[in-house]
């Protein structure tokens, strides 16, 4: 019941010749506070808190006044000092404990600290050690509270904590989406003995039942049986044998299935049932894989029985007996999948071997308050999950010498699912799975991969001034490089692969080595030609005629985000061209029908309809998408009578604009123009955060303030929404690669009544992009499809 | 003429005549009535009593029924009076009466001996049956590896209106085809009698039955066999004491106390059947049951595990072991690694953590004798199966479990635990109930099959 108490072979001796690069593991120890340690039978995972600094790009307006506006930069860029805090988790074998504790005492600067918490089996063999090492007073915490606090963190923080296993399949890691009420679950522990807590909230959970028969059943009894010491090796064993020649199956008793109850043959009647003979002899393959067999049914059956009588569909697993062995996953959900039925599911978490750790860091940080704030994986200091089939890597899984980390960083403010997404658990924000489709996969790491050289050479570029910008971004280009090559590998690494987590992951390692934001530079100066043309961009759509215009706003939206330097082709135009202008992007925009094209119902709507009451709109790019763009439909919208709700990211990524940019160019919008003038001071035009500093928009973690709660559910919000959210379909296009669709989807409320249930009515515009077609031929025969809605769009939104 | 058994006889009564029984559901009776044109006149006024009814069946048939229920006046219609009440008479099925039931590792064998032969049937009777009666009640073991478990005994049972005593019989299924070859040998298919056999063993050997035996099998469901025979050996008791049992005190050894059980409304129950593998039914009513789910760590398990770790042989010796071996130094306890109790949990310090736990560690391997390994065996196989039953319990709301099959017999330790745990873990909530007649309860319900059958 315990997780641990198994005594690993490794004990006696312990490794001090070890050599730990200081860059890569234990890292900012100097403002290192908070420790805690999880000490299990053959592991150790270390946590700790520490504040890292780092270099972030502001951008301030320039005094103006008298100056010559023409030839100056629109506004002051300039790389300010920042401090986050940050988490790390550091995972390694029993055997380092003393070299990583010299480590820690050689390197920790920081006095503060008095105390460290210890959970874990183990935590008790080596408070002693800890405390002379350390100077530290060993608090002991209990196990299952850490691990139950651990568990709620990552379920909480990391999108893609959960998943399925599935045998013989191209991935063998399904992730789940993640519900955002997380309770209640069941947990099912697998350490030395099984220990069954039912969770319901934050605080409360209770151990409602467990089992003897767990991982120290199979390591003892296979120890007895096989003469085979380590764990590691039993299940190595076990990988190879045949469970048919120990267990009696019903076929060995019926000959055949038994058929009346729907028994098949090959079931298993009697574990061990073929071994009681005195006379004859059992390869330890065999025994060892009938073992496993047992074991894994008999923790399946319990688990389905006390999740049956819980009324749960949730099971998550973790402890030694699982932890990331494939061996021992797939037994569990064959066993769960059959003594369920199908009902339940067996669940996985990726940072599993970590929750202890967690839960004790959690507890020693209680008056910090971790759980106030949002934090996210940090892609560049997390080593993602390891191990794969021990049939593919034998070998991998010894993992002896090698240090796993997981780095969590906090989120300016908390993240959240936006109000409006009617089923936060069906709603995925990207259309294709690259963990799952292989084809596409192989094709955007090689899209990344080829960028990497121009991305590292903008990022140094960005930094002219910097002495070390040109080694930074070889560091940068070398870090993403493998973390690209690990992907290749093992796709499920930080869990689904998506277009969006190559481009975050891209955005962690540029941050990493201090580019906050390569394209600080371009963006300023896209800003300001964008700017110039503003007003007769104004002009020209203030002479057309009403249906003319809606019709020219619309290509206007268009046009500004298919005019986007995130492709590589538009970014080699606009590197060779920068005065590549936005009419000759509206020429080259295809002839309606586009892809997907509502409109007529858009010019319906605003022919007969009464005005739209608030408009939210996500921006996208810097200069001409956000400028010329976006921003004549939001005056067209303001004048008539639409509020507006301007969502930028919080932070950097690629080009587009952020929410600091935003403010200046909406300034500099309104001393230019009247209607955004007026509807700035009467807050008819709202400037807002995103939270995120991600390149594509994840409704399932959006600010909570403001956006969200300026969100009508909160606040008794009008009625009445108008969408337009560009950024969300960066990936939603990734089915077509080459092809760049831009994407405007509108939703527009039938009715006006109250009663909340109405039905939305979206209106969607979508062009092919033509401008980033060059990017490779391979799927040319796809443009012809049709563009694939991102699924749960649809059904995702409510309006209220 | 053959006689069928029959449940339910009606007969129709005119105004002064009998014209007929009729047994509904049986097709043969139609045939009875029209081959001796079944009517009986007697005097207007006649009272219709059992000896009346008797004398006319026995007339008609030159054979004495049994009345077992009294007569019921079902219908009046057009002066016509319809009477229900249930003969058995003599049954269609000759003698030998067998029920098998073929087992994983055991078969168990009931067979009926009758003791009120009449002379006249003993004269009739041929060579081979009576060599078998002879062979089967005088001996107490049969070959190297049949027993027969004399205290087990049913005496003086009356079954299909005849007495005789029912005995019980058990071997291991891989001496089978030596059963099969000697059944051959004594020619048992010349007494044209059915077979009626259950578990899974009447599937995998029923082409040796025909080719080696020349013998049909009438194959018979497991769990319909299980049922029905728990059911009756209950309803009949055992010689005047009661079939079931449960422990007071289970874990006191100086209070601990067997006492009778009064099983008279069984339902709903919870029936564990601990054979080689497991299956655990939830039964209804007579008629009606599931199975709720099962597990291959059964008896099987601990057989061959205690085989593959302490080189025993049999069970005996394996239960004999364990019985003095040591579990606690074979398994972690909660209080190995909490001190105590896990008071954070409720767990007390005595529960085992992990089964086998110790044996993690290579010191601790090595100073384990064997009868602490198979005493480590037993208790954690049956812990397992407690806690499989109790949350079916749980789950299907039935509070009575009775713990059934041959993993049983003669395995005080796994009992008093099974009853022991349920009580402790359900605080009291749960009752573990046991029967005499452990693992032959498949075969029972193969001998009723035979009788019952059509």
């Amino acid at each position: 019941m315990a997780e641990r108490g198994g005594r690993g072979s490794g004990h006696g001796s312990l490794d001090k010749s070890i050599t730990l690069p200081p860059d890569e593991i234990f890292r900012n120890l100097e403002n290192a506070k908070r420790f805690a340690i999880d000490i299990g039978g053959s592991l150790t995972k270390l946590a700790y808190y520490s504040t890292v600094q780092h270099k972030v790009a502001r951008v301030r307006s320039f005094d103006h006044s008298g100056k010559d506006i023409d030839n100056e930069p629109l506004y002051e860029i300039s790389v300010q000092e920042e401090i986050t805090a940050r988490l790390h988790f550091i995972k390694f074998e029993n055997t380092y404990i003393e070299t990583c504790l010299d480590f820690i005492k050689d390197h920790l600067v920081n006095t503060e600290t008095k105390v460290i918490k210890a959970t874990g089996g183990g935590a008790y063999k080596f408070k002693d050690l800890i405390e002379k090492k350390l100077g530290l007073k060993v608090d002991k915490e209990d196990v299952m509270t850490c691990l139950i606090k651990g568990c709620n963190f990552v379920l909480r923080n990391i999108p893609h904590e959960v998943f399925a296993y599935q045998k013989d399949s191209d991935t063998e890691f399904r992730f789940q989406t993640n519900h955002p009420n997380i309770f209640p679950y069941l947990l099912v522990n697998i350490g030395s003995g099984v220990s069954i807590v039912k969770v319901e909230t934050e605080d409360k959970f209770e151990w409602i039942g467990g089992s003897s028969i767990g991982g120290g059943t199979f390591w003892g009894l296979g120890a007895l049986l096989t003469k085979t010491k380590k764990f590691d090796e039993l299940l190595q064993l076990a990988s190879k044998g045949q469970h048919t020649n120990v267990d009696m199956l019903v076929k060995d008793v019926y000959g055949g299935a038994y058929q009346s109850l729907g028994l098949s043959g090959n079931l298993i009647a009697s574990s061990f049932g073929k071994s009681t003979t005195a006379d004859k002899e059992f390869s330890k393959e065999d025994m060892a894989k009938s073992l496993l067999h047992m074991i894994s049914n008999d923790i399946g059956q319990l688990a389905c029985l006390y999740a049956k009588l819980h009324n749960l569909d949730k099971i998550y697993f973790g402890g030694f007996f699982i932890r990331g062995h494939p061996v021992t996953m797939r037994t569990i959900t064959y066993s769960i999948n059959f003594f369920s039925k199908g009902e339940v599911q067996a669940l996985f978490l990726r940072h599993e071997g970590y929750l202890g750790a967690i839960g004790a860091f959690l507890k020693g940080a209680e008056q910090d308050n971790p759980n106030q704030y949002s934090w996210g994986e940090n892609y560049a200091g997390s080593s993602g999950l390891m191990s794969t089939s021990p049939d593919v890597y034998p070998m991998q899984r010894t993992r002896s010498g090698t240090f796993d980390m997981l780095e969590m960083d906090r989120l300016e403010r908390p993240l959240v699912n936006l109000p409006l997404l009617k089923d936060p658990s069906t709603y995925i924000p990207d259309t294709v799975d690259l963990t799952d489709d292989a084809m596409a996969r192989k094709y955007w790491l090689t899209c990344f991969e080829e960028a990497l050289d121009g991305v590292a050479k903008r990022a140094a570029a960005s930094q002219p001034d910097s002495l070390d910008a040109q080694e930074r971004a070889e560091k940068f280009r070398q870090k993403y490089w493998n973390k690209l090559q690990t992907l290749r590998q093992q796709p499920f690494a930080y869990g689904t692969l998506t277009v969006r987590s190559l481009l975050d992951t891209r955005e962690h390692c540029l941050n990493e080595f201090n580019f906050p934001d390569p394209y600080s530079k371009v963006k300023q100066k896209e800003n300001g030609i964008a700017l110039k043309c503003f007003q007769s961009v104004i002009e020209s759509l203030d002479s057309l005629g009403w249906e003319e215009r809606q019709f020219a706003l619309v290509k206007g939206l268009l046009a500004g985000n298919v005019f986007d330097w995130g492709a590589k082709a538009v970014s080699d135009v606009l590197e060779s061209e920068p005065q590549f202008g936005f009419e000759e992007a509206k020429s080259k925009l295809q002839e309606r029908p586009w892809l997907e094209d509502s409109y007529s119902q858009w010019l319906e709507r605003l022919k007969e309809g009464p005005p739209h009451k608030c408009a939210l709109i996500f921006a996208d790019n810097s200069g001409i998408d956000i400028i010329l763009g976006v921003f004549p439909f939001v005056r067209e919208l303001l004048s008539r009578g639409t509020e507006v709700i301007l969502a930028c990211n919080s932070g950097p990524a690629l080009n587009d604009v952020t929410y600091s940019e935003s403010l200046i160019v909406t300034e500099r919008i309104a001393a230019m123009d009247p209607v955004i003038h007026s509807a700035l001071r009467d807050e008819k035009l709202l400037l807002v955060q995103t939270g995120s500093s991600s390149p594509c928009l994840d409704l399932r973690y959006v600010g909570k303030v403001p956006l969200c709660g300026l969100c009508p559910t909160a606040a008794g919000w009008p009625k009445v929404w108008l969408w337009s959210i560009p950024a969300t379909l960066h990936t939603g296009n990734c089915f077509c690669s080459p092809i760049r669709t831009c994407l405007v989807w509108i939703y527009r409320p039938v009715t006006l009544l109250r009663s909340y249930s109405f039905w939305p009515f979206f209106v969607a515009f979508c062009v092919q992009d033509t401008a980033g077609s060059g990017a490779g031929s391979v799927m040319a025969d796809v443009r012809s499809c049709r563009w694939p809605k991102p699924p749960g769009i649809e059904a995702s939104f409510h309006l209220i | 003429m053959k006689w069928r058994f029959v449940e339910a006889l009606e007969c129709y009564i005119g105004k002064e005549s009998l014209i007929g029984f009729s047994a509904g559901r049986h097709v043969i009776h139609k045939n009875f009535i029209s081959s001796r044109n079944n009517t009986e006149k007697f005097p207007s006024g006649t009272e219709l009593s059992v000896p009346l009814l008797k004398s006319i069946l026995q007339n008609w048939t030159g054979k004495t029924p049994v009345l077992v229920s009294s007569i019921r006046i079902m219908q009046r219609h057009n002066g016509y009076m319809t009477l229900n009440f249930q003969f058995t008479k003599y049954p269609r099925k000759v003698f030998p009466w067998f029920g098998l039931d073929i087992g994983g590792t055991l078969v168990k064998l009931v067979y009926f001996e009758p003791k009120d032969i009449t002379a006249e049937e003993e004269e009739e009777e041929v060579e081979n049956l009576k060599s078998i009666r002879k062979y089967l009640t005088s001996n107490v073991a049969y070959g190297s590896t049949g027993i027969r478990d004399v205290h087990l005994e049913l005496k003086d049972l009356t079954l299909c209106g005849r007495k005789g005593n029912l005995h019980f019989i058990r071997f291991p299924t891989h001496d089978m085809p030596a059963f099969i070859q000697m059944g051959s040998e004594k020619h048992f298919s010349s007494l044209h009698t059915t077979l009626c056999a259950t578990g899974g063993g009447a599937y995998k050997f029923e082409q040796d039955f025909r080719t080696m035996g020349d013998l049909e099998l009438c194959k018979l469901d497991e769990l319909d066999c299980l049922v029905k025979g728990v059911l009756y050996i209950d309803s009949v008791g055992f010689n005047g004491h009661s079939e079931c049992y449960y422990f007071e005190n289970p874990t006191d050894a100086e209070r601990c106390q067997k006492l009778p059980f009064n099983l008279e409304n069984p339902y709903p129950l919870l029936l564990v059947n601990i054979g080689s593998g497991v299956s655990i039914l939830a039964v209804y009513s007579k008629d009606n049951y599931k199975r709720v789910t099962g597990t291959s760590l059964g008896g099987g398990t601990f057989f061959g595990l205690c085989c593959l770790l302490t080189g025993c042989s049999t069970f005996e010796e394996a239960l004999e072991m364990a019985s003095r071996g040591d579990s606690t130094k074979v398994d972690k306890l909660v209080r190995d690694i909490y001190g105590g109790d896990y008071e954070r949990f409720g767990l007390p310090g005595w529960a085992v953590a992990s089964s086998f736990g110790n044996m993690m560690s290579k010191e601790k391997r090595e100073s384990v004798s064997k009868e602490d390994l198979a005493r480590a065996t037993l208790i954690t196989i049956t812990n397992n199966i407690g806690s499989i039953a109790r949350m079916c319990a749980l789950n299907e709301n039935i509070n009575r479990v009775v713990f059934v099959g041959n993993f049983l017999r003669i395995n005080t330790i796994s009992m008093r635990l099974l009853a022991y745990a349920l009580d402790y873990w359900s605080k009291g909530q749960l009752k573990a109930l046991f029967l005499e007649h452990e693992g032959y309860f498949g075969s029972v319900g193969a001998l009723l099959g035979l009788l019952d059958s059509a």
